[in-house]
């Protein structure tokens, strides 16, 4: 379960998130979708603590944490039960593919190397990247970084995976590899919130939406009810202006 | 002309003797220079002002005073204030010297050189679970080395020329034993040009093997 009550972030005179609750559980697949400047990414970040929310409680499957006084232990907790995947991949550009993966569960989990390696090849697999498991990130394509950085995130067995635009800087050609990774990942049940921009993805891997803007959600249903029948016209505006410039460009 | 090239090569056998003190103070400085360099690199990216400022008061005094006048200041001045100096050599005078000086140029350096390693990268390392101090030492401090190894070799082979200051402590090396070959043979081009002949070859030796560890380090980032 993640349940998120009146989370509050401001960026000196900036208030980028205005009071922030929602709640999905285990195995649910929410996307966060909005305007750029809503907040979105803010809201992800602030769930594992990279920004700092002033006020808020976040709660991540077994981790607890009030804003207001998050103690260091509290903000490791949190981070232990999730796993991030970033718009720009983020790869340890020293590290190789497989050891991008393992890296984690050797340091942070203390799993002996060659068990680590195997669960790492595993995951390689799942991703599609077995033959690329000795290439440093610099060799591999955008598609070909981020299925490694989702490989990495599953390598942590996070409660939640927390996906940041996970294919805003790709290549448009590069972006349906990743999602069908994503999706594939969805299938097996994976607790997960994508912020993203891809509205058909969106409709087809959620089982939960919610759309923000301003800083405040401004609607939130199931995926069907979302986007077939939208309810505030703020909502319908947005997705209104999304389909038609997709068909003036298709 | 009175010159005699093969007195050089006399002489040059002799002045290499020295060869492995003048390493000595060099290497050694090194170290002192790039702990120092790197805690004083760490104290001007935190995020605490009086370890800020502090470095940077550090910083800016010992990249202003000339080298020659630390030397004195250290080995000469402090023993008036503090007389258990007096015991110091000063070979060792001239470590700490070189090596505080050299400190003041690798914080920069290696502030930089951390600055020039992405965010994202630590972001990483956060949300995989890791503690900063892991992070800095798995991911981000492999990357800034990278990153600060050219400059850093610089200062080395700045260390290896100045090295030959240390004469004016009394140290004999082979700046030292070329000045005295010199005086004895009133053959003063040759004395000098031999000495200068062998800074060459280490700053030659020294620069292959940057080279070699330049690319060995930048094989991940090839593409």
């Amino acid at each position: 379960m993640i349940k998120v009550t009146n989370l509050k972030k401001r960026f000196n005179d900036l208030e980028v998130l205005k009071g922030i609750d929602f709640e999905i559980k285990d195995r649910e697949v929410l996307s966060i979708i909005g305007p750029s400047g809503s907040g979105k990414s803010t809201l992800i970040r602030c769930l594992n603590f990279l920004e700092t929310p002033e006020e808020g409680i976040i709660e991540i499957g077994s981790a607890k944490l009030d804003a207001t006084k998050p103690t260091r232990k509290e903000i490791q907790q949190l981070r232990d039960q999730t796993a991030m995947v970033f718009q720009n991949y983020n790869l340890y550009r020293n590290k190789t593919a497989l050891q991008n993966v393992t890296e984690s569960l050797i340091v942070v989990k203390k799993i002996p190397k060659k068990e680590a390696e195997e669960l790492g090849m595993e995951l390689l697999k799942q991703v599609g990247l077995v033959e690329k498991r000795d290439n440093y990130p610099a060799t591999l394509s955008g598609g070909q970084q981020q299925r490694v950085s989702i490989a990495r995130a599953l390598a942590q067995r996070p409660h939640a995976i927390l996906f940041d635009e996970p294919t805003s800087s790709l290549d448009p050609e590069l972006v349906s590899e990743v999602l069908q990774v994503i999706k594939s990942i969805a299938e097996l049940d994976t607790t997960m919130i994508i912020v993203t921009h891809e509205m058909e993805f969106a409709r087809e891997v959620s089982d939960h939406v919610i759309f923000m803007a301003d800083g405040y959600i401004v609607e939130e249903g199931t995926s069907s009810e979302f986007f077939n029948n939208p309810q505030k016209d703020r909502t319908k505006q947005f997705l209104r202006n999304y389909y038609g410039e997709k068909q003036n460009r298709g | 002309m009175n010159f005699h090239p093969e007195y050089i090569l006399e002489l040059l056998p002799t002045i290499a003797k020295y060869i492995p003190i003048t390493l000595f103070m060099a290497v050694v400085a090194m170290i002192i220079a790039v702990v120092l360099g790197m805690v004083l690199g760490l104290m001007r990216n935190s995020d605490n002002p009086l370890l800020r400022s502090s470095a940077s008061v550090y910083i800016s005094f010992f990249r202003a005073i000339p080298m020659l006048v630390q030397l004195f200041l250290i080995y000469y001045g402090l023993p008036q204030l503090f007389p258990i100096f007096t015991k110091m050599d000063a070979v060792t005078a001239a470590i700490i010297a070189f090596g505080f000086k050299q400190a003041a140029f690798l914080a920069e350096i290696f502030r930089a050189a951390f600055l020039s390693v992405d965010r994202g990268q630590m972001e990483a390392c956060l949300t995989g679970g890791m503690t900063r101090v892991q992070a800095y030492r798995r991911i981000i401090l492999p990357q800034a080395a990278r990153n600060a190894l050219p400059a850093t070799g610089n200062i080395f082979i700045s260390l290896i020329k100045e090295t030959s200051l240390a004469f004016t402590l009394g140290v004999v090396e082979i700046f030292a034993e070329a000045k005295m070959q010199a005086a004895e043979s009133f053959r003063f081009f040759e004395a000098y040009l031999a000495v200068a002949l062998i800074y060459w070859v280490l700053i030659i030796i020294y620069s292959y093997l940057q080279e070699r560890l330049e690319k060995y380090l930048d094989r991940p980032y090839r593409t």
